[in-house]
């Protein structure tokens, strides 16, 4: 008759072809079963909630793999060219509505139950007395300021003061506390390259700003990352349990010093903490 | 009729006429081909530089010395653009579909063939622009191929290459969409007025629905980059303020500009953005449709829900692009709208892989280099499909996005299946395109290679990502948990050097086979579709003059009652038992 | 044919030259002319038209939801104030558009004179609106207001720049047509100045639209 390739060829590549796919399944389920790179421990119930519904997506995107990649080798073996005549269809109606149900269910479903903890972090309320520290992108580093005694945070200097300032050839600034607001008077300004200190198990607000490009706040072991984008405002909240030293790093392309842009998030006890504020010195 | 086409299709002569301007949509396919060739290569080169920065941070080059981290994200902005926008908006959809689409409904060209030769000059002349950002002062772009403002609209004091590199970069994009615009329009047009007798829409070829559902995306997706780039481009040189906001200081300067969104940029340009992604895959998944029937000798399984699938991931793909932006400031309502609808385009994706199984289930399959990259598709479009359903959480995507798992991701659906298929199609057409075959040795080793090596690649960047790596870092020596990663990273890097050097067998096989390959029959492959029924290769107009009629669905395969295991779409109807469409 | 090869049937098929067998309608194949001589059907000059203009409409939604969002965002808009010209311009716009419609018929009715005097009025009054627009940019720069003054005037320029642009191509059609004549026009049925007119006017309407916007946009 027909074709063009020999059969006897066949046979060998769908079995290469089959034992490549199910090595790559057991690759792929092993490596993430022992979890050769992986998170690091949350320290918040926020974390522990995103890791749930992570394991949650692993469990079920991990059958739709294995199951896929799995009939992908059988089929490939059991219906390599031997002669046969394949079986004429066009498909089968009732496996097209059940695997189409199936899947809207399950994917829709994971998304759906994705939002709770969407809304948590971005919808719930602050809650009575979060500890507000905000925090200022710039090429290439990180500053903090804290609200003080007062809790209040003083004004900038408004833009049109500055540039009038500027004009008359003084030394002015956006990031310049404004001095005619005497909220600012004990607000603790932390400049560039500074490491940052939240209390545990209280909630933390922080107000993101930026100084000029788009920046973007992580710490893996809150597993919340939010842009600090210029000309916005945007607040965070999230609760650290456990003390300890974590990473604070840029994950927002920022320029060439992107990868340089990092410092470190102090989890401090409340007595620790407070200690560590009274040590910041009180600027402007 | 016009005198477009009468120009059109008398056979042209002189070499200039023939292969430089040609109006011949099997020209114009085969230029945008190589194009899209050269700058895969070009990109493939610079993602390698990038893979040995981040696996040897202080590795000497010769003559350049070690590798400063703006040159990295220098490299890594123009590989992003020249893969997504030179290589797989081009050779897939402009390559393939101007060389096939207008045989395989039984046209003897494009609608418009002038413009067809347009767009694809109007292709390279945006390659040239891109590529002479290089060569300027300051160099290529460092913002990534998404340009976010502000950092891609402030100019020279926010970073190298900022100056007239960003703004070439942006004349690119403009030059390109235009391009586009002018392809995607004839794309249509072809498929809806052009179509021979008997071909009704859902007897087309499953290519010839992905070239078209494309292209319908493209028409509406380009036009608003082309909008945001100017919009951009002002910011930059004419000191609006669209995208930057007020209260700028960079550089201790205080910047001019006031009240402008950097996300108005991050919305259009993912408005765009999207789509694109999907722009990038369609043509690929149409191919290893038809490359999976034809040498499963069956129907393909669900066709109509096959076309339904397509049209609605197209479709979807338009309101998707929020979750690009999960992190970004953005309300949180419209993040949780934009997760959802996420979610549910993975349903068509999912019946697709579904229906490429279920073609294969009861088949006959032979394996033939084409058909190895059809297989290899679908393993992949699996790996990398499911990876998007993490990232198109809200929740869970908080810790992953900005990570290399969604560079493992986006790698493995764009930057592997899609290019299997573009592998699937070459091998598959080459016959009727050149009249001879690809060497199938070389092509099979090409296939293991590259089938190996790009999961061993893509695979670890997931874990990466998990880890906390963030993306576009030269290297992670500032980090506390950074150099844990350096074996992974030079495992990977090690591997992609293999499995680049892996393209070269393909290279070689491509050009050495146009002169030396195994002389092909006119149709090698018993397939059933119109372009196996003209000769190889096929003359100016196609059909020598005579327009085919179809009779019958693309896929009628091992039709029972059939002497041949294939009966082709232009046969008569009298001489085969009609099994419906 | 029973026993056939695949070389005999494809010689058989061919021959018939493409039209179908008895009792087979098949999909499309209307506009074609039987015979299967190739070209661009007629249909597929207005079909690209419309995805031209398709195209065209996302371009300029793109700058519409970009100056809402705009507008939407802080309090610091100041509003443009339109220079009155504009009004007078986009009734030379509309008069165009009329002139060609003309043209039009006259084309129809195979007068033509009649068509060369009503289109060449359209083409004037085309250069008179690009004109006018010309002057509304002046008058605005003679008050201070030019592209990067603010928000508001940014768009005011690029809405009216692109869509002069835009226009400018539509000249081009419209020269075109003049330039190819009047044989051209009957060996052609009137395809060029149809499409060329159906785009001006989609110009017009697209103009009055964005008229609107910045007007109430104000």
């Amino acid at each position: 008759m027909q074709r063009k390739t020999s059969c006897a060829g066949s046979t060998a590549t769908a079995v290469i072809f089959a034992l490549f796919v199910v090595l790559l399944t057991i690759l792929t389920v092993y490596y993430f079963a022992i979890k050769l790179w992986w998170f690091p421990d949350p320290i918040n119930e926020i974390g522990r909630e995103i890791d749930r519904q992570f394991y949650r997506t692993l469990v079920i995107t991990g059958l739709v793999f294995v199951l896929s990649q799995l009939a992908l080798a059988w089929v490939v073996v059991r219906y390599r060219d031997r002669g046969q005549r394949a079986h004429y269809s066009h498909g089968v109606g009732w496996m097209e509505i059940t695997w189409t149900l199936a899947t809207i269910i399950l994917f829709i479903g994971l998304g759906v139950y994705a939002q709770f903890t969407w809304a948590k972090i971005h919808l719930d309320p602050p809650g009575p007395d979060p500890v507000e520290v905000e925090v200022i992108g710039e090429q290439f580093k990180w500053s903090f300021r804290y609200p003080g005694p007062d809790g209040k945070f003083g004004r900038y200097k408004p833009l049109e003061q500055v540039k009038r300032e500027r004009a008359a050839g003084r030394r002015s600034d956006p990031w310049q506390l404004d001095p005619a607001d005497p909220a600012g008077q004990d607000d603790i300004v932390l400049g560039p390259g500074s490491l940052m200190a939240v209390p545990a198990n209280r909630q933390v607000q922080i107000i993101l700003r930026s100084k000029d490009v788009i920046h973007s706040f992580f710490v893996r072991e809150l597993r919340l990352k939010q842009d600090a984008v210029p000309g916005m405002v945007v607040p965070l909240r999230f609760t650290a349990e456990k003390p300890g030293d974590y990473e604070l790093y840029c994950t927002e392309l920022c320029g060439m010093g992107h990868h340089q842009m990092r410092t470190v998030l102090k989890v401090l006890s409340q007595a620790d903490y407070e200690q560590w504020l009274r040590g910041q010195t009180a600027t402007e | 009729m016009s005198t477009d086409a009468h120009a059109a299709h008398a056979a042209p002569t002189g070499f200039v006429r023939k292969y430089i301007f040609s109006t011949d949509h099997k020209v114009i396919g085969l230029q945008y081909y190589f194009l899209a060739l050269l700058a895969a290569f070009v990109g493939l080169a610079l993602s390698l530089l990038m893979r040995l920065r981040l696996a040897w941070p202080t590795m000497e080059f010769p003559l350049t010395g070690q590798m400063l981290p703006e040159q990295y994200l220098a490299l890594m902005t123009m590989h992003g653009t020249i893969m997504v926008f030179f290589v797989l908006t081009t050779a897939p959809q402009s390559g393939f579909g101007n060389y096939i689409l207008p045989i395989q409904i039984g046209a003897a060209d494009m609608a418009f063939p002038v413009l067809n030769m347009l767009s694809f000059w109007f292709t390279f002349a945006a390659f040239v622009v891109l590529l002479a950002a290089f060569f300027v002062q300051g160099g290529a772009p460092i913002s990534g191929w998404t340009g976010y403002a502000p950092l891609s609209a402030i100019g020279e004091s926010a970073g190298p290459g900022l100056g007239m590199g960003q703004t070439l970069w942006i004349i690119s994009i403009a030059i390109f969409c235009g391009a586009s615009l002018m392809g995607a329009l004839n794309f249509i047009a072809t498929t809806v007025d052009l179509r021979a007798r008997g071909l009704s829409l859902m007897r087309m070829p499953l290519t010839v629905w992905a070239w078209f559902i494309t292209a319908i995306v493209a028409l509406l997706a380009f036009g608003v980059l082309l909008a945001a780039g100017i919009l951009l481009l002002l910011d930059r040189v004419a000191g609006t303020s669209f995208f930057i906001p007020g209260g700028l200081v960079v550089t201790e300067k205080l910047l001019p500009h006031e009240g402008g969104s950097p996300l108005l940029w991050q919305h259009l340009f993912w408005f765009f953005g999207h789509p694109e992604v999907y722009i990038a895959i369609l043509p690929s998944m149409g191919i290893a449709s038809h490359v999976l029937a034809t040498f499963s000798r069956k129907p393909i399984f669900g066709y109509r829900a096959m076309v339904y699938a397509i049209a609605t991931i197209g479709f979807l793909g338009f309101c998707v692009w929020g979750h690009h932006m999960f992190a970004s400031g953005m309300s949180p309502y419209s993040a949780i709208a934009f997760s959802l609808l996420t979610m549910s385009i993975g349903v068509p994706s999912a019946i697709k892989t579904f229906n490429w199984l279920g073609t294969l289930w009861g088949g006959r399959i032979r394996f033939t280099t084409a058909m190895l990259f059809a297989l290899g598709f679908v393993s992949l479009f699996v790996s990398g499909g499911v990876s998007g359903l993490f990232l198109a959480q809200t929740s869970v995507d908080q810790p992953l996005h900005d990570t290399p798992f969604v560079v493992g991701h986006f790698h493995l659906i764009m930057g592997v299946a899609s290019i299997f298929g573009i592998f699937a199609a070459t091998y598959y057409w080459f016959p009727k395109m050149f009249a001879r075959h690809m060497n199938e040795t070389i092509g099979k080793l090409h296939f293991w290679l590259t089938f190996a090596g790009v999961y061993v690649v893509f695979m670890p960047m997931h874990f990466m990502g998990l880890f906390g790596q963030p993306r576009r870092y030269p290297d992670l020596q500032a980090l506390s948990f950074g150099s844990l990663l350096d074996p992974a990273h030079k495992f990977v890097s090690i591997a992609a050097l293999v499995t680049g050097a892996a393209q070269l067998l393909f290279l070689f096989n491509l050009f050495w086979s146009m002169k030396k390959g195994a002389q092909a029959e006119l149709n090698p492959w018993q397939a059933t579709t119109l372009e196996w029924t003209v000769p190889s290769p096929p003359p100016h107009d196609n059909f020598g003059g005579r327009t085919p009629q179809v009779y019958r669905g693309p896929y009628e395969y091992s039709v029972p009652g059939e002497t041949e295991d294939f009966v082709p779409q232009h046969l008569p109807a009298s001489t085969v038992q009609a099994q419906g469409d | 044919m029973p026993g056939a090869t695949l070389a005999e049937e494809l010689r058989t098929a061919n021959d018939r030259g493409g039209r179908p067998p008895a009792g087979d309608p098949g999909g499309r194949g209307d506009g074609w002319g039987g015979g299967g001589r190739a070209g661009t059907p007629r249909r597929a000059y207005y079909t690209g038209l419309v995805l031209g203009l398709g195209t065209i409409l996302m371009f300029f939604l793109a700058l519409v939801s970009a100056y809402i969002v705009r507008k939407g965002l802080g309090g610091d808009w100041r509003a443009t104030q339109l220079p009155p010209v504009l009004w007078l311009n986009t009734g030379v716009l509309a008069a165009s558009s009329v002139a060609l419609e003309a043209a039009r018929r006259s084309f129809r009715q195979g007068e033509a004179a009649g068509f060369a005097r009503w289109w060449l009025a359209g083409l004037l009054l085309g250069i008179g609106f690009l004109a006018g627009q010309l002057v509304a940019w002046r008058q605005l720069a003679a008050q201070g207001v030019y592209l990067a003054s603010n928000a508001s005037s940014s768009f005011f320029y690029v809405f009216t720049a692109a869509h002069g642009l835009h226009l400018v191509g539509g000249l081009c059609a419209l020269l075109y047509v003049a330039a190819r004549g009047w044989s051209h026009l009957l060996r052609t049925d009137g395809l060029a100045a149809g499409m060329a007119a159906a785009y001006w006017h989609f110009m017009d309407g697209l103009w009055v639209f964005l008229l609107l916007l910045l007007y109430f946009g104000r």
